[in-house]
């Protein structure tokens, strides 16, 4: 089904923000990595790899029986106070958790624990730097716990989405997930960078929970999920204007884009003297549009109150100090470091950033490549990749892939050409590149014999060949080069052939 | 060996020590209770569900056990009677609605896994007002339970099957859970025991929720003593109850044997709550409970009037507090995971859910759950539900003030007998109004205890009197209430029980109805304690 | 949660808002008894409001624990059968329930 509201009126970009000021906000969900869930011993999915089948991971409070109760992850706690502290933060002495009712068949008790009145951090910073090496504070409101909802799966209907469906069909593994909510303050300021200001933002909260190890944060895989407020005001005016709040925004690109286009939408409607309605928006990244969900009503009566089962949480002043001791450095200190490390140019290393692998570039030298050989991979073929695909390239490979990719080109065991023939196993889910490797078989032939068997067979083919380079028309090797690589199905290392068929001719 | 008859009328304790002897097996001690249900529950009806079979393979279990030397525990054998507000693997967990008919659980609620472990065999489920909303069992989605005294009566609520299952003699013991009374208001109008321990003392885990900061589940019985070996069973803390207390509990059936040994109040401060001390409560509750004082006064009790002024608030707090914990706790019970399911086609999820709803909560519970979220709902939450905890501050501070003055706190269990079915049906406040007297402890997280003192003169009904103690002083309460309790049935020569009126036997030949002409009519020269002042 | 005056009567056009964030389809005449009963009801319980002076705190639990936590070790889970047992309707190991309506949240 198309967007409803394909037809929507843009106005021109530059002249939306000449006529108006943009103000942000975002609210990010963070799916904690803690090996079990938020309330409930069950394992937690968004610590592990693959997708567990449907009510697999399910304890009695995830799925809301009656008499279960649900009981406070430690753990979760810890990594959030962590995060609280890297988002600068002040960690609350004493926080509790709230019930927040509303119905949803994903939702087993029809209410979410999440918290309220009290969170467990508030006030913070955080400094994002834009492509262009400017440094931007988007100030923190709160980070706080919750726990994440089941999954629909809706059926009937001619795209699977929630309109048009005749049945939905709910799991219950990601129910219980741990979250924390990160909620910005009204960002002002931004101006004509504002769509680049929240990819960096949300960019920036990717690497903060990765640096700290207390989160997957793929977005793809919804461990990183992105709620973009945004709103606009006439140039001069003080008032706020109405906002619209932009959901189902699952990359860094998707965010840049969600941010844009509703800049111009709202723009337009407000330049034909209409108003903004306070509503949910979800993002369609195939028409790279927004639609309007559910106006802000009465249904947003959550009728918050103090969760009865469980009790307050004060952490520690020791325990505080302690996980304070133990932050990484910021992502800005990370960046920096890293490209006095590798000796990356200014320019290289805006490319690496822009393409959002300098996560993924350090964990592959951090496993064992050349930085210049990581660069080269994931600026190169990965992003080709990931382009093609509309992904992150972080999504397609794992650092630790890359890096004995390399490995094997570094021994001469592949050539880049045969190397990229295992990339595409390896993001085709084949497995390791060893095993991809084995299972296509796809080793450089470097037996000489075989080797000298095709060449042989080539010069015999082209008897003028020898005679060409024994005098001194080397270039003409090239030929028996092309043959023989072709009859090894590209799997010798082109060198070496060169090698045996200049000897051959001087033998 | 003993009789069937003779079987059933044995106390826990009794029929444990008689287990212990091997006098007795505990298939014998199941089959005679079963077959007692057989005979009064159609009259009765204190049971939903009744464990039949399964109860006598687990009791072979337990004598098999015993023969080898493994007996789980001096219990072990024993028979239990299950509120079906817990959870059960093997039998259906209604909580009283229509919305979880057949429901079965995959986990035992703690209390009832500690049951099982110690060697109880659970006899079936017991009646309760839906989702333990209520005061008289009337609201028992499956039909009300009659009071063993008088048919024609309420055995109070919500747990109105596990008091009239003990008091028939259907069950030694039973397990109970009390929000606002629902233990010791049913003990008061069937002359039974019961008890809610120290919020926090038995898990809550597996018990399905009516007010979480309310809510606590507790022994049933006819004696103080079985009541204590009940509560050192289920007690204790419990990782899977985030509320539940992490302390060294001594034995509450030591304290009871204690307390009857000593058969005397030496020392003890006992406050009178003035607030409690309710004018408007019938003549004869107030006349027992007089009684009662006075007999724990010359035994050496010092008798103190104590104020607890913020007590008359207690209700009002009560019926917020309630109604929005329990709202959002039966939001679950939305036809999409387990329970009834109304789905005439063609409607969306939510009408789904809100046609199931309806169809499968009864009026009680409707009533409080729109109560309850108009307590939460947007503008309304601190007139409402915000002043009802800055309420429970208060009530608290009163609790500390009054035993500041007094060891333990007094009252009548409940302002009434047992009323006759019907006859507060129709005025929810008229009905709320009987939980009083025990309100105040849940919200403070107090211990309560209810005991009989006696029957009414006017009426010859069960009259209850409520013991409470600090948070986690519950051995407190067990010493003086089974001092008392041995000091009354000196006096009447046995357990009040030994007074109610003969149930009907159901025969294979049908039914033989006991109705309130058939019972004894009391009076004043044969009533226990009776006017001898 | 602000601090509006609650009105004294309970109308049946609020009965009908809060059945429906409670999800229950009420039927015409238990609305208007509802809304009778209901405002009885209130008007017997707003006495709460007398006593709860601005420096009197909230006690949402009766005794007042702290820091009650969990190890982050895996326990048991329900096998997809015990999930899905008392499941009106179920497909494809999960639970099937009619289309939805409203957005997600």
């Amino acid at each position: 089904m198309a967007a409803p509201n394909a037809t929507d009126v843009l106005l021109d970009y530059d002249e939306a923000l000449a006529k108006y000021e943009p103000v942000l906000g975002f609210e990010v969900h963070v799916e904690l990595s803690t090996a079990t869930k938020m309330f409930s011993a069950a394992p937690n999915p968004a610590a592990g790899d693959d997708p567990a089948a449907p009510n697999t991971a399910v304890a009695p409070v995830d799925m809301g029986l009656p008499g279960s109760l649900p009981v406070v992850n430690a753990e979760a706690v810890r990594y959030s106070i962590s995060l609280g502290l890297a988002l600068g933060c002040s960690i609350a002495e004493s926080c509790r958790f709230a019930r927040k009712n509303y119905f949803y068949p994903d939702l087993g008790k029809n209410y979410q624990i999440s918290q309220y009145d009290e969170p467990i951090a508030f006030e913070g910073s955080v400094e994002v730097e834009l492509e262009d090496g400017t440094l931007f504070q988007v100030p923190i409101e709160r980070a706080h716990m919750e726990e994440d909802a089941g999954k629909l799966t809706h059926m009937g209907g001619a795209t699977g989405r929630i309109h048009g469906a005749d049945a939905a069909l709910v799991d219950y593994n990601r129910a219980g997930v741990p979250l924390v909510e990160i909620v910005t303050k009204p960002i002002f300021g931004a101006e004509h960078l504002a769509p680049q200001l929240a990819k960096a933002y949300v960019a920036t909260i990717r690497d903060i929970v990765r640096s700290l190890g207390i989160s997957r944060a793929r977005m793809e895989r919804g461990n990183l999920r992105c709620d973009a407020n945004v709103s606009l005001r006439p140039r001069g005016e003080t008032r706020l204007g109405t906002r619209t709040e932009t959901k189902n925004v699952n990359s860094l690109r998707s965010v840049e884009r969600a941010v844009r286009y509703e800049i111009q939408r709202q723009a337009a409607i407000l330049e034909a003297g209409g108003s903004i309605v306070q509503e949910t928006r979800h993002w369609h990244e195939d028409t790279g549009t927004t639609s309007a969900g559910r106006p802000k009503s009465d249904a947003d009566d959550y009728r918050y109150f103090p969760e009865p089962d469980l009790l307050p949480i004060r952490p520690s002043a020791e325990l505080v100090q302690q996980l304070r001791a133990a932050l990484p450095e910021s992502p800005t200190q990370f960046r920096r470091r890293l490209q006095a490390d590798y000796g990356f140019t200014d320019s290289e290393f805006r490319d690496i950033l822009n393409a959002n692998v300098l996560v993924e570039l350090e964990e592959t030298v951090g496993a064992g490549a050349a930085p210049a050989q990581a660069r080269k991979w994931w600026l190169g073929e990965i992003l080709r990749i990931a382009n093609a695909r509309g992904v992150e390239p972080g999504s397609l490979v794992s650092p630790l892939h890359v890096s004995e990719l390399i490995a094997l080109v570094e021994t001469g065991e592949l050539t880049d050409r045969l190397a990229r023939q295992v990339l595409e196993g390896v993001v085709a889910g084949e497995g390791s590149p060893e095993h991809v490797v084995k299972a296509r078989g796809l080793a450089v032939v470097s037996d000489d014999s075989a080797l000298l068997a095709a060449i042989d067979q080539a010069l015999g083919e082209q008897p003028d060949v020898l005679q060409k380079i024994r005098d001194g028309k080397v270039q003409a090797a090239g030929a028996v080069i092309g043959a023989v690589m072709k009859a090894m199905r590209g799997q010798a290392d082109a060198a070496r052939v060169r090698e045996l068929v200049l000897e051959r001719a001087n033998a | 060996m003993a009789g069937e008859a003779e079987l059933v009328r044995l106390t826990a304790a009794q029929l444990a020590e008689r287990l212990d002897r091997r006098e007795v097996s505990s298939v014998e001690a199941v089959r005679a209770h079963l077959d007692r249900i057989a005979s009064v529950d159609p009259d009765v009806h204190a049971y939903l569900h009744v464990a039949g079979e399964r109860a006598l393979q687990q009791a072979e279990h337990v004598d098999r056990d015993r023969a080898e030397g493994r007996a789980a525990s001096p219990l072990a054998g024993v028979p239990v009677a299950i509120k079906d507000v817990l959870c059960t693997l093997d039998m259906p967990s209604t909580a009283g609605s229509r919305i979880l008919e057949g429901w079965v659980p995959p986990y035992d609620a703690t209390p009832v896994a500690r049951l099982r472990s110690a060697g109880l065999v659970p006899l079936g489920k017991t009646n309760m007002d839906e989702f333990a909303m209520g005061s008289s069992t009337e609201h028992s989605a499956y039909g009300p339970t009659r009071n063993p005294w008088d048919l024609t009566r309420i055995p109070g609520g919500s747990g109105g099957g596990s008091a009239a299952a003990v008091a028939a003699f259907e069950a030694p013991v039973a397990l109970g859970s009390d929000t606002g009374g629902s233990i010791r208001q049913p003990a008061a109008v069937t002359g039974t025991v019961g008890v809610k321990p120290t919020y926090g003392g038995v898990s809550r885990y597996g018990s399905i929720a009516l007010a979480s900061s309310l809510d606590q589940v507790g022994p049933v019985s006819r004696t103080v003593l079985d009541a204590a070996l009940i509560h050192d069973v289920i007690g204790g803390h419990d990782p899977h109850d985030a509320t539940s207390l992490e302390e060294d509990w001594p034995s509450f059936a030591a304290a009871a044997r204690e307390g009857a040994a000593a058969g005397s109040f030496e020392g003890l401060r006992i406050g009178v709550v003035h607030q409690l001390d309710g004018a408007g409560f019938q003549a004869g509750v107030r006349q027992r409970f007089g009684e009662a004082l006075k007999r724990m006064a010359e035994r050496g009790a010092e008798v103190v009037e104590v104020q607890a002024p913020n007590f008359e608030y207690a209700l009002a707090a009560y019926y917020l507090i309630l109604p929005a914990e329990a709202s959002s706790n039966l939001a679950r019970f939305d036809a999409v995971r387990y329970g009834l399911r109304v789905d005439p086609g063609d409607v969306t999820v939510e009408q789904m859910t809100a046609l199931s709803r309806e169809a499968g909560f009864g009026p009680e519970v409707k009533r409080r759950i729109i109560l309850g979220t108009y307590a939460l709902s947007a503008g309304y939450y601190d007139a409402y539900y915000g002043s009802a905890q800055q309420v429970r501050t208060l009530v608290q501070r009163d609790f500390d003030a009054c035993f500041a003055q007094a060891d333990v706190l007094v009252s009548p269990s409940a302002p009434t007998t047992a009323f006759p079915l019907g006859e507060k049906l129709a005025d929810p406040m008229a009905m709320y109004l009987n939980d009083i007297t025990t309100i105040p402890a849940n919200l403070a997280g107090v211990p309560g205890l209810g005991m009989p003192i006696g029957l009414a003169p006017e009426d010859g009904l069960p009259v209850g009197l409520q013991l409470m103690s600090p948070a986690r002083e519950d051995a407190r309460l067990y010493r003086v209430a089974a001092a008392l309790e041995a000091v009354l049935e000196a006096e009447w020569g046995g357990p009040l029980l030994d007074r109610a009126p003969a149930l009907g036997l159901h025969g294979a030949g049908g039914t033989i109805r006991s109705t309130p002409g058939t019972a004894p009519a009391p009076g004043a020269g044969t009533e226990p304690d009776g006017g001898t002042a | 949660m602000s601090d509006a005056t609650p009105p004294a009567v309970i109308t049946a056009a609020e009965v009908t808002h809060l059945a429906g964030l409670a999800r229950i389809a009420l039927r015409p005449d238990e609305i208007e008894h509802l809304a009778g009963e209901l405002t009885q009801i209130v008007d017997a319980v707003a006495r709460v409001r007398r006593v709860a002076t601005p420096d009197v705190p909230a006690t949402s639990h009766p005794l007042p624990l702290v820091n009650v936590l969990r190890d982050d070790v895996v326990g048991a889970v329900l096998t997809p059968e015990q999930v899905l047992a008392g499941a009106p309707a179920a497909q494809d190991g999960r639970f099937r329930v009619p289309a939805i309506l409203g957005e997600e949240q």
